[in-house]
């Protein structure tokens, strides 16, 4: 009786200094599949590797066994004793190890609900099991269904739909009001860490040029070298306040840099065209009362905390549906699963009829031998498709009794109906 | 006539709920089953203009009735062409509602009777004249239409609401050029529409201008628009206070299309038209 065995890890269960040991090596997936590929216990294997998690997925008729192999293999890859991640471990079987795995590559159990990354990491992953030939029948099915569920999460449900990092919810808002970025000019205020993680993010939208001020005049330069930009001093900021697009600050100063009065002045020069401030200091950089003003908008750290919050409530609820789905799709692999039982019994049938069919066909061969090719080609199809017709509906009836208990009284009826058994033993 | 006059007020009605579907449930094939739905509509209400036109021998806006419903027709034209510009979904959903709000009221003033009509209205100078004028208004409706939801973007990106709305309303920046756009086209379109108009007036009463009640309020809206634009061109008015000024100055259109031809006589006003 084959077992669907997952064994890993992930963020909630095991600590990062533990995840690392284990994706130290670039060449460790090759090892792991190789290893459990020469494991006499573990059929078929599939080896997933990530920042946030470790997951084993393999197919076993000894489950203790492939177990402790398992765990052989992961203190071997992460040079740990057994003892130090036993129990950061969780072992699921069967349909609890389907459940598991089309939730992961749904992402409902990613660290970022929803976050994108990890179905391409699990492709890539089977498609190193393939090319290291240790994933097979039930495995390649299973992977095919999880990546369908994936996808069907992602298009029925919102669950990867809003924004949950301050950058992101940022460039959203900016589209909000501009539409696209592309050609937007953007002043950077501080240079902080947040700064240059949301001019990353910027830069991908296509702006135009970047702009940087900050009170020490070189890590502006180093900034502005980083990203091609320009630095400018800090009493340039008013000058520029009449011709960018974006303003992000981001200094530990106390005073605000940006007033009400300052802006204002800038608006007709301007031509009234809209200024977007985006304001992640703590203590504010930006005076509040700017957003008052016709065509300006400005939103502190706190707005965009609240987008991100609401945005994650909104996934958690998503995730509900989501979950839904994943239920759904387990149930259709297991009845497939099960099927798999009949195969052996189906296929003994045919080779009966087939069997059968050969003989009957020598018995009469000399009263056949008169007849044209076009003819015996008739004759051939005919006897075929009454054997086809004929066996059809117990297939059906065997494919349809898979998901019960009694199936193994269903398929000893069959054997001894047609009498298999005994006809395999003769061959 | 009157039959596809009912279907295409009918489609319409069902392209409406197709369309409010579309802005609740945001899915696109809603969007796509409502607005063919809403050109099926329109290619009715076409040929029933084509028929009255066809039995009046003129346009067929000599009394309320049909000068809404062809205010409506211009309006779904002008929309099927923004709708290929500029490719905005959620647009339908506030156009097809406000023409089919136009068609209702349409639908419950009775259909004209009398069958001579006047003889001057017997020219193609008059046609140019009410079908121009109607097509340019029908861009300063989108560009009311648009004005709302950029004020409606607009309060929630202010005020920090990013609730339904938000996320279903296009970007300000979208908003904004279509209402460019529209009256980009609009105000050409009423000055020329107005001055066959006065070339008319003046074949067929020896008058370019009578100081109508009627001309004198296109004269005030034409004004209020040409402020608009001038306000754009040098100062750069954009965003809200333009989005305002272009409601107000829809407004006044209105009143002089509704209000003007029903109350205030004249020869433009309803009553005489139909005399």
């Amino acid at each position: 009786m084959t077992t669907i065995l997952n064994i890993g890890m992930n963020h909630e269960t095991a600590p990062v200094e533990i995840r690392e040991c284990l994706a130290a090596e670039p060449n460790n997936n090759k090892k792991a599949l190789v290893f459990m590929r020469e494991t006499d216990c573990i059929k078929e294997s599939i080896f997933l590797s990530t920042c946030n998690r470790v997951e084993i997925l393999c197919t076993t008729d000894d489950p203790s066994m492939a177990k402790k192999a398992i765990l052989e293999l992961m203190s071997k890859l992460g040079r740990l004793p057994i003892k130090d991640f036993i129990s950061n471990l969780y072992t699921y079987n069967d349909m609890e190890a389907v459940h598991h795995f089309f939730s992961v590559a749904s992402s409902l159990d990613s660290m970022i609900i929803g976050e994108p990354q990890i179905l391409g990491q699990i492709k890539k992953a089977y498609a190193e099991a393939t090319i290291n030939k240790s994933s097979g029948v039930i495995l390649n099915r299973l992977m095919h269904r999880t990546f369908h569920v994936a996808k069907k999460v992602r298009t029925e449900t919102e669950i990867c739909e809003s924004a949950v990092s301050i950058s992101y919810a940022a460039v959203e808002l900016a589209k909000k009001i501009f539409y696209t970025l592309e050609g937007k000019k953007v002043l950077f205020i501080g240079t902080g860490e947040m700064a240059e993680l949301a001019a990353r993010h910027l830069m991908k939208q296509g702006i135009s040029s970047i702009r940087i001020a900050n009170r020490t005049f070189n890590n502006a330069l180093k900034l502005a070298a980083l990203f091609d930009g320009n630095a400018i001093l800090f009493e340039e900021i008013d000058s520029q306040l009449s011709e960018v697009d974006i303003v992000l600050t981001s200094t530990a100063s106390p005073q605000y840099i940006i007033t009400y009065e300052q802006v204002k002045k800038n608006i007709r020069k301007r031509r009234n065209s809209p200024l977007f401030f985006i304001d992640i200091a703590v203590p504010r950089n930006v005076q509040p009362e700017v957003n008052n003003l016709e065509n300006i908008y400005v939103y502190d750290i706190d707005d965009l905390k609240g987008i991100i919050r609401t945005n994650m409530a909104q996934r958690q609820q998503e995730a509900v549906k989501a979950d839904r789905i994943v239920s759904q799709e387990v149930d259709k692999f297991e009845k497939w699963l099960k099927t798999l039982k009949v195969v052996p019994t189906i296929i003994s049938l045919r080779r009966k009829a087939d069997i059968i069919m050969q003989a009957e066909f020598q018995k009469s061969y000399s009263a056949l031998k008169e007849l044209s090719p076009a003819q015996m080609e008739t004759i051939n199809i005919l006897t075929k498709s009454i054997v086809e017709k004929l066996l059809n509906d117990p297939i059906l009836y065997l494919k349809d009794k898979a998901d019960r208990k009694i199936l193994g009284n269903y398929l000893d009826m069959t054997r001894n109906l047609f009498n298999l058994d005994k006809d395999e033993d003769e061959i | 006539m009157v039959f596809l006059f009912n279907l295409a007020l009918s489609l319409e009605l069902l392209a409406t709920g197709g369309f409010i579907v579309f802005i609740i449930k945001q899915q696109k094939w809603v969007f796509q089953y409502s607005y063919n739905i809403l050109i099926m509509g329109f290619i009715c209400h076409s040929i029933s203009i084509g028929c009255q036109y066809y039995e009046l021998g003129t346009m067929p806006i000599l009394e309320l009735k049909s000068g809404l419903s062809f205010f409506s027709w211009s309006i779904v034209a002008v929309y099927i062409l923004l709708q290929i510009k500029f490719k905005l979904r959620v647009l339908g959903s506030f156009v097809a509602p406000f023409v089919t709000t136009l068609m209702i009221s349409a639908f419950f003033f009775p259909w004209r009777t009398q069958e001579s009509i006047n003889p001057i209205f017997n020219s193609l100078w008059l046609i140019f004249h009410v079908i121009i004028i109607f097509i340019g208004d029908a861009f300063f409706a989108i560009a009311f239409l648009t004005s709302i939801m950029y004020l409606i973007q607009e309060h929630h990106i202010k005020k920090k609401i990013l609730g339904l709305f938000y996320t279903r309303l296009p970007s300000l920046a979208t908003l904004d050029a279509i209402n460019t756009f529209s009256l980009n086209c609009g105000f050409p379109l009423l000055s020329i529409g107005i001055f066959i108009g006065s070339i008319y007036s003046q074949y067929a009463f020896g008058k370019y201008w009578q100081w109508d009640p009627k001309e004198v309020w296109a004269l005030i809206s034409w004004l209020f628009y040409a402020a608009l634009i001038h306000q754009r061109i040098t100062v750069g008015w954009q965003g809200r206070r333009a989005a305002i000024m272009s409601i107000i100055c829809f407004c006044i259109l209105m009143f002089s299309f509704i209000v003007v031809g029903i109350l205030f006589g004249g020869y433009h006003s309803f009553k005489s038209l139909g005399a």
